[in-house]
């Protein structure tokens, strides 16, 4: 592995600081389960490596059933896979930290690090931009939120700017009438990485969709929101019969590329029916 | 820079040299001379290096040496109770014969060992959700489910006697 200095601040302002002054040629270490293999295949090359896990206060994580699920930067998928409340109240967000790598690499992979690492395919991305979370971002003492769907502007890169220190992530609470799907599409069952992956979160008065996210993975540059898909569905009564323009509608609002794992056309036509199928799991949620 | 890493492995206190850049697997293994933790990809997807880090299983190739001070390691070589007393589950996989080339066993049967702490009679889902990142290219995994199921079988009696 490539040498770099390292780092423990003891605090975000020290932590932020220090990232500030170090700039473009620091990344930050939590989980570690992609940025050393990044390292290790020379695909990032950072002079220094800022560990961020003695900052007190980032591991909590809490549910209420007011104000929803809150979990800090150093919460591992793991943690969130097997707590009793996520289970229970983010099936979808449960099925992508469970179908994320192993166990082994999942007791160390932090679910804010699988949102800053950026990638179109990350699994906990469509759950959390359907359910509308947002981070929350610390820098040299001022705090701001973003909403997870507004952080990503292309593979690998978000509009963090230089002293940011993502310290944890909101998630709302599930409304009653709610349904909540993700599906992961690959080619096994466990380790893999998603070829295409659909996130479904809806609310319902009684036969009438009163709202309902859709956000697809892997098949953009960044993991994306189906608006013209949702527009058919939102304020509308559900209806079987109006799926497949809605299952339409969200494959034409893709634009992937064909790779190693699928084709574009497949990856396309896996939209069309995994959207029908989340939408359909999600109202059995309701 | 060498920093001097201060972290229990098998029971025991070591003071291990390692620079920032060197992983946890490297250090135990060169340093520490315990090499039954193998590196077989060193990114993450064979499940070779297993080790247990604070009592949950862990790649040990993608833990930075640094990252472990303080910490309470377990490797293979801290499994059995004696020289010529394996644990029951290394016992287990030579029984049914849970091993052909036998790299990929010392990670295996780590991870076996963490499920079997949290999970005492795990399914045979169960086993194979746990093992899923544990790569074999003999076996074809079969054996060494039976391994698992009949090292789960045996503790469970043992702990209802």
């Amino acid at each position: 592995m490539r040498r770099f200095d390292y780092y423990q601040p003891k605090s975000l302002e020290e932590a932020s600081a220090l990232m500030a002054d170090l700039g473009s040629e620091a990344s930050i270490i939590a989980g570690g389960t992609d940025l050393l293999v990044e390292i290790k295949e020379e695909l990032r090359k950072p002079r220094h490596v800022v560990d961020i896990k003695k900052i007190p206060g980032l591991r909590d994580y809490s549910y209420d059933a007011e104000t929803g699920l809150r979990f800090g930067a150093l919460v591992t998928a793991r943690d969130l896979e097997i707590w009793a409340p996520v289970i229970e109240h983010y099936p979808n967000l449960r099925t992508a930290v469970a179908a994320l790598g192993s166990i082994q690499v999942r007791n160390r992979a932090t679910v804010v690090g699988n949102v800053c690492r950026a990638s179109p395919s990350a699994d906990t991305i469509p759950p959390l931009i359907a359910d509308g979370a947002s981070l929350s971002v610390y820098n040299r003492g001022d705090e701001r939120q973003i909403p997870i769907e507004d952080l990503f502007t292309g593979p690998g890169r978000t509009v963090l700017v230089p002293g940011d220190i993502v310290t944890g992530i909101s998630v709302p609470p599930s409304r009653p009438q709610s349904g909540r799907a993700y599906i992961k599409h690959g080619r096994r069952k466990a380790m893999e990485l998603a070829t295409v992956g659909v996130a479904v979160s809806l609310e319902r008065d009684g036969d009438t969709c009163t709202e309902i996210r859709i956000a697809l993975g892997a098949v953009a540059p960044t993991p994306i929101r189906a608006r013209n898909a949702e527009a058919l569905l939102r304020g509308r009564a559900i209806d079987p019969a109006a799926f497949t323009a809605i299952a339409d509608a969200a494959m034409a609002e893709s634009t992937p590329i064909s790779n190693v794992r699928a084709s574009a056309a497949y990856r396309r036509d896996m939209v069309g029916v995994l959207t029908r199928r989340a939408i359909g799991q999600a109202m059995g949620g309701v | 820079m060498t920093r001097i890493v201060t972290m229990t492995v098998n029971g025991q206190e070591h003071e291990l040299p390692s620079p920032a850049n060197r992983t946890l697997l490297d250090v135990l293994r060169s340093e520490g001379g315990l090499t039954g933790t193998k590196k077989g990809c060193d990114v993450g997807d064979c499940g070779a290096c297993t080790i247990i880090m604070d009592g949950k299983p862990v790649n040990a190739c993608l833990v930075l040496a640094v990252e472990a001070e303080g910490a309470d390691i377990l490797t293979i070589e801290g499994l059995q109770h004696a020289p010529d007393r394996p644990h029951l589950l290394q016992e287990k996989f030579m029984e049914h014969g849970g091993a052909q080339c036998g790299f990929c066993t010392p990670g295996i049967v780590m991870m076996a060992k963490a499920l079997l702490d949290e999970t005492p009679a795990p399914s045979e889902d169960e086993i194979r959700f746990a093992l899923a990142g544990n790569i074999c290219r003999c076996t074809g995994y079969t054996k060494i489910i039976e391994a698992v199921q009949s090292a789960a079988e045996e503790l469970n009696k043992a702990r209802a006697q």
